[in-house]
């Protein structure tokens, strides 16, 4: 886990907070609030304790930032606390969310159904019975529409917690795989394997709706 | 060289394939095997797709002002306290 140095700008912008002035916080809040936010709320789930916990961060960012040292980059930083903050609260609130923050692992680990492939006895042990059918005579209307959107987004919802924060920060909020590694504290290969289980269970959950026509 | 892989191995790679996380020789491995099978051909396309289309989620670039106004209102609490 290398921890990204900070910029010379975000040096300047963490001496600012130290001293206090306002235009810098607000600069800071411009550039990560909303971003936190969808972090907080892609471990929390509820937007109303999201928000709370997002609050709570922002008090840790003040109270330590006097302290902050540039081992790790200022966002690292940022969203490992708003990532305490988070863990604490989904801990507390486990047993009363609707879903549960310690759902079990669920699906049998494995990308494709091992029943889609021909068995050791076969001709070609290990191979396609028959192929996944091609996605690209579908119109970009349909790729694109509500539905599919919302198909991605119960499936994602439905993802053990850190399948779901990984595939979040990398597919749809953009990170780099190092960024979150280092603030979810995870090695790069357990990174790739959570990625890996969360793409596999997005895709065939496409693959299932997009047969159904 | 090492031996073929099978499809249902190569499904198992993609995402290291993508990331260009696959040893020089699995990674020989895996095109080569691309180049012969037009089922994980597919399946790789469908896998960017997924990434592409989940990519499509990103909404809500900004803060809500109320928001806004609570963390400053921490802020100026925090910066006039002793």
């Amino acid at each position: 886990m290398e921890a990204t140095a900070p910029t010379a700008d975000e040096t300047a912008l963490v001496a600012a907070l130290q001293a206090r002035n306002e235009a810098a916080f607000v600069a800071l809040v411009g550039e990560h609030g909303a971003a936190m936010r969808r972090f907080a709320l892609t471990f929390v789930r509820s937007p109303g304790v999201a928000d709370e916990v997002v609050q709570e961060a922002w008090i840790g960012v003040l109270q330590g930032i006097e302290r902050f040292e540039s081992r790790s980059s200022l966002k690292t930083w940022l969203f490992r606390i708003v990532a305490n903050k988070a863990k604490t609260r989904a801990a507390k609130e486990a047993r009363s969310l609707p879903f549960s923050a310690l759902e079990a692992d669920g699906g049998d680990g494995v990308a494709v159904s091992a029943d889609r492939f021909q068995g050791p006895g076969s001709t070609h042990p290990g191979g396609w019975i028959s192929f996944p059918e091609p996605w690209h005579q579908l119109p970009e209307q349909k790729l694109l529409s509500e539905e599919t959107r919302a198909v991605i987004d119960t499936e994602i919802a439905r993802l053990p917690d850190v399948q779901r924060l990984v595939i979040t920060l990398r597919d749809v909020e953009g990170w780099p795989a190092d960024e979150i590694c280092n603030v979810l504290e995870l090695s790069e290969t357990n990174q790739r394997v959570l990625l890996h289980r969360a793409r596999s269970r997005v895709r065939a959950a496409l693959e299932r709706y997009f047969a159904e026509e | 060289m090492g031996a073929q892989i099978t499809c249902q191995q190569l499904v198992e790679l993609v995402t290291d394939y993508l990331d260009g996380a696959l040893t020089p020789s699995d990674r020989e491995r895996f095109e080569r095997h691309l180049t012969t099978c037009p089922g994980c051909t597919t399946y790789v396309e469908q896998i960017r797709e997924t990434v592409r289309l989940t990519g499509e989620r990103l909404t809500e670039e900004t803060l809500p002002d109320e928001m806004r106004e609570t963390l400053l209102v921490q802020f100026r609490d925090w910066a006039t306290a002793e």
